[in-house]
């Protein structure tokens, strides 16, 4: 294992990520504030409560899980097709270093990012509502595996993309309408019984009633579906790298 | 000396189906320098991509200090160090900590003192706190050199060290060749300059169109370039050479109305002045001089000819 190649590269990924620590921070405490603003105390107090948990309280793990899966896929994807873009990559790729070192270098400081900002979104929202944590233990597991996975994600897009439109469209196109249409805001149970029965093969559902239920113990789906997802995306995407790197995909003619 | 690269039957085509490499064979011994020559597009750089993993190669194999470069990889890449053709940096990162990058990326613990050195050698020393995007092409192309040497390679590739680089830089490069020489290092850069390969290479090797036309010692190699011939048109036609000019080795044209005399410039003499007085006194008359030399592309247009 060449674990000072995972270190140089997990710490030149952070370095960036400490350079810009105001914007990389300032960005998503403001936008959870604006969230609460809005959603919490202007609408949010006419919203009745779900489940027994005021309307402010319940949206924060899907607050949370919206910024992860943004913030872990662009940080992510732009790690990597940075250098990719730049030409630098030639020196990842003539390194004696595999596609799993590589790959935790990477994805390990994106998701750390990730980690961190979640983190502060926690924070922050635990000054606009009071927040009670039933399960901290299966808050951690989805939270850190959330990061983890959708890092890798991020990963392969970035490897996947050959330019910078490409690099958004995914985030863009697929991303954000799923987790806002994978029950950010609401509860399942709020839609239509047809919408209801759609809406659960979007994948962003079952992760996000996990985290939801480690809070409150209210959830759209059982939590072990929810585990279960999250790990068998994990391991495609995995897989799906793993095939990328032994292949040379779009890295080596 | 021991062999410390080897290539074997190595072809390599594009997805493109374009045929970069067409076979390519070639031993390098340890410690020694080997220049590989040849126009643009002729898969030098191919080559050096293939050997360092950039590119997987179609067919053939090719070692590494006795290490297969796929099945053993990180043996071989620990060995190697690559200096690409392209001034590929990060434009926000700085001198120190892209050189201390790339020492970690080749599973190196830090050594501060070494790359501290490292850029003292390169004149680096008093930049290593700048941006890599403020830097000159000059000096970028140092600092690809030193996150080359970062690891301490014992093998040390140069794409095209000295394309589009200033004369002091170029001067400086090569004492740094020769430098990393004495401590044992062996490299292989490609250029198609000629006068480079003369000035450090032991070895050249002439590349064009995919194909390794030869590999010689450089000084075999030069001894064709540095031959000149001397065209001599008569004013009789004759049908074979006197026997007094035996000596001189001449060649008739088909036509007899001329002979080519083939001397080296670099010798104490050309011998020249004799031959002139020899064809005076075998009672010949001159009608016309002219000398000419062979160029590096005379060389490939005769050994691509020679070959097919
Ligand atoms: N990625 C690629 N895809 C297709 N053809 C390529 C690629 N890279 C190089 N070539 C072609 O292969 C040939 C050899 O290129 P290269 O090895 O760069 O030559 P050199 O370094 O000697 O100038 C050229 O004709 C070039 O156009
Ligand atoms: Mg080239």
């Amino acid at each position: 294992m060449n674990l000072p190649a995972v270190k140089v590269i997990y710490l030149n990924e952070m370095r960036r990520f400490w350079n810009t620590l105001l914007q990389s921070l300032a960005s998503p405490v403001i936008s959870t504030a604006l969230y609460f603003v809005v959603f919490g105390a202007a609408i949010g107090s006419r919203i009745e409560e779900i489940g027994g948990v005021s309307y402010g309280a319940f949206i924060v793990p899907g607050l949370m899980m919206l910024s992860l899966l943004t913030q872990s896929i662009s940080n992510a994807s732009f790690g990597i097709f940075f250098p990719k873009f730049t030409g630098t990559i030639y020196e990842i790729m003539s390194a004696p270093i595999s596609f799993f070192e590589i790959v935790l270098g990477y994805v390990g400081a994106a998701a750390t990012k990730s980690f961190i900002i979640g983190s502060i979104i926690l924070l922050t929202a635990s000054f606009f509502v009071e927040l009670r944590i039933a399960h901290p233990w299966w808050m951690m597991l989805f939270f850190v595996l959330t990061c983890i996975s959708f890092s890798l994600f991020g990963f392969i897009i970035g490897l996947w993309a050959d330019n910078f439109e490409k690099l958004q469209l995914i985030p863009l196109l697929v991303i954000t309408p799923l987790v806002f249409l994978g029950g950010s805001f609401y509860s399942i149970d709020m839609l239509p019984p047809l919408w209801q029965k759609i809406t659960l093969f979007n994948p962003v559902v079952y992760l996000i009633s996990g985290f939801r239920w480690s809070f409150f113990e209210v959830a759209d789906v059982g939590v072990a579906w929810s585990l279960l997802m999250i790990l068998v995306f994990l391991l495609t995407c995995l897989g799906l790298v793993w095939w990328m790197f032994k292949t040379g995909y779009k890295l080596k003619q | 000396m021991s062999t410390i690269l080897s290539v074997k039957n190595l072809s390599k085509t594009y997805d493109s189906g374009h045929q970069a490499l067409t076979n390519i064979n070639l031993d390098i011994c340890q410690g020694e320098i080997i220049a590989l020559l040849g126009p643009n597009g002729a898969g030098k750089t191919t080559l050096i991509s293939t050997i360092c993993g950039l590119v997987s190669p179609t067919s053939g194999t090719v070692t590494v200090d006795g290490h297969d470069i796929i099945t053993h990889y990180r043996q071989t890449r620990e060995l190697i160090g690559l200096v690409p053709q392209e001034l590929t940096l990060g434009a926000f990162d700085k001198v120190w900590d892209t050189v201390n990058f790339s020492r970690g990326l080749f599973g190196m613990a830090p050594d501060p003192e070494y790359l501290t050195q490292l850029l003292k050698d390169l004149s680096l020393h008093d930049k290593r706190d700048s941006m890599l995007m403020t830097l000159s092409g000059g000096m970028k192309r140092r600092v690809l050199i030193a996150k080359a040497l970062s690891h301490q390679p014992r093998v040390l590739f140069l794409d095209e060290p000295t394309a589009g680089v200033d004369v002091e830089l170029r001067k400086d490069m090569w004492q740094i060749v020769e430098k990393l020489r004495a401590s044992g290092v062996t490299i292989i850069l490609t250029t198609h300059y000629i006068e480079e390969a003369e000035e450090i290479a032991d070895r050249v090797g002439v590349i064009a169109g995919g194909e390794l036309l030869l590999v010689e010692d450089k000084s075999a190699l030069m001894e064709k370039l540095g031959k000149k011939q001397l065209r001599i048109d008569l004013r009789e036609t004759i049908t074979e050479v006197p026997a007094s000019l035996a000596e001189f080795n001449l060649s008739l044209s088909d036509d007899g109305t001329s002979v080519t005399y083939t001397y080296d410039t670099r010798g104490e003499r050309t011998g020249i002045t004799t031959l002139l007085k020899a064809i005076n006194d075998a009672g010949l008359g001159l009608a016309d001089l002219q000398t000419s030399q062979s160029s590096l592309e005379d060389i490939f247009v005769n050994l691509v000819h020679t070959e097919s």
